[in-house]
């Protein structure tokens, strides 16, 4: 059990560090870690984890596994039709056929986005989403209003993030309710004719893979056009 | 279970979707092993990913909501842990290992996280797919006590066939003990009126990836 002090030590550290924890778990977080250290040691004393191994695994998504990889392969998909078709027939494959890019498993799908259609995904039941090419989850998308409220009122959710969409365009909302995980290849902003694949890679933001923003554009900005 | 909390489309009443400012990858070092300790324990194949979500589906509802995300993740694999007797009440509460255990035949190993791509849930069908894209079809009215991947929101409710997504393990049956029973995987395509009634969003369409037992031709 988390003490006065561990409280206000955490208050402290949470403020200074401008970010906060959901559901007031901060005064139970001494518990939380003291089960989450039990279970660790007895599962390692039985032979079921290596703790080497998990650190190797935490460090693969501090590092290698993030949105990264998904930004290389929206970059080339504008750059190389080719590859752009490659990617829409089969995503798994034409990922891995990126030396640059962490290996993909299978059910990998590409969804464009058209001056027609918006994409943007979720997963109502749980929390599913590409980590191959986007690592690990942002909160709030793991979070209940999102959760909620994506497959309900998307263009709601989608001004929450800045995003407005003509009337006639068509939100399409893929619910990601088996072991298919789905990324958006956002529209290509004006103004990049010529651009390389590291500087389109640039305007790839994290939130335009999962459809809940639009690319930056060469001036900065994000907004819809 | 099927119709509990989890089960989270078109509630209302969670409020407005916050973004964090740079949001770390993990908040704390606690969340990092648990979720080190998920992927380790997948390869084992002491269970199945939806043996792992049912577990979270088990939380009471006050419970599931009240908890973060990665507290799920923990007690979820608590759940597991103890109903396969891989570790006992008593060695939690003491951090210590008590009883004697057959050590498993794998171990995820450190060099094993050169890879961490996701594994194949492809199966090799029992027959042909019986819909194909275009057709439409409409989700059956199920409610199983026990584990299924068809949301509420969806059920009951004519769409069409949009893509066929290959043979899967079936989560209907693997969660609940009954082997991979392997079906045909599409993508349902719904339009939004016929989800959410005439108030809905105007160009809204909603697709689910629906196994085949879900489904019957229209």
């Amino acid at each position: 059990m988390a003490t006065e002090e561990d409280r206000g030590h955490d208050h402290s550290h949470e403020h200074a560090h401008g970010h906060s924890h959901e559901h007031g778990e901060m005064s139970e977080l001494s518990d939380t870690q003291l089960r989450v250290r039990s279970l660790e040691t007895v599962l390692a004393e039985k032979g079921y984890v290596d703790s080497a191994a998990l650190d190797a695994i935490v460090e693969a998504y501090e590092t290698r596994i993030g949105p990264q990889n998904g930004q290389r392969v929206i970059a080339r998909a504008w750059a190389d039709p080719g590859f752009r078709a490659a990617l829409l027939e089969d995503a798994s494959v034409a990922v891995n056929t990126m030396g640059n890019v962490s290996a993909v498993g299978s059910h990998l799908i590409a969804v464009e986005n058209t001056a027609e259609r918006h994409n943007m995904v979720v997963c109502t039941l749980c929390s599913c989403y590409p980590w191959e090419v986007l690592g690990l989850p942002p909160t709030w998308y793991k979070s209940a209003p999102y959760r909620s409220r994506a497959v309900l009122e998307p263009r709601a959710v989608l001004s929450e993030f800045g995003v407005i969409l003509p009337d006639e365009t068509e939100v399409r909302v893929w619910d990601s309710t088996a072991e298919t995980r789905y990324i958006v290849i956002p529209e290509r902003p004006e103004g990049t004719d010529g651009w390389s694949e590291e500087q389109l890679a640039e305007l790839v933001t994290r939130n335009s893979m999962i459809g809940t923003g639009l690319a930056q554009r060469p001036d900065g900005k994000t907004e819809a056009s | 279970m099927s119709n509990t909390i989890h089960d989270m489309g078109g509630m209302h009443g969670f409020g407005p979707v916050k973004e964090e400012a740079n949001e770390p990858v993990f908040h704390t070092k606690w969340e990092s092993r648990v979720y080190a300790m998920n992927r380790a324990m997948g390869p084992l194949r002491l269970w199945t990913i939806d043996e792992g979500r049912a577990a979270q589906e088990a939380l009471h509802p006050a419970v599931y909501t009240n908890a973060s995300y990665y507290q799920r993740w923990l007690l979820g694999l608590e759940a597991r842990a103890l109903q396969h007797g891989l570790v006992t009440k008593e060695e939690l509460a003491s951090g210590k290992a008590i009883e004697a255990n057959d050590r498993p035949n794998r171990i995820f190993k450190a060099e094993d996280a050169a890879g961490l791509t996701r594994s194949s849930f492809d199966r090799d069908p029992q027959g042909e797919p019986v819909f194909k894209a275009g057709d439409r079809v409409r989700t059956l009215n199920i409610n199983p006590p026990g584990h299924t991947r068809l949301p509420r929101y969806a059920r009951d409710k004519i769409g069409e066939v949009e893509a066929v997504r290959g043979c899967h393990v079936f989560p209907d049956s693997v969660a609940n003990g009954k082997g991979d029973d392997p079906q045909w995987l599409y993508t349902v395509v719904f339009d939004g009126q016929t989800l959410w009634g005439p108030d809905a969003e105007p160009g809204l369409k909603v697709s689910i990836e629906a196994f085949e037992p879900y489904i019957e031709a229209v």
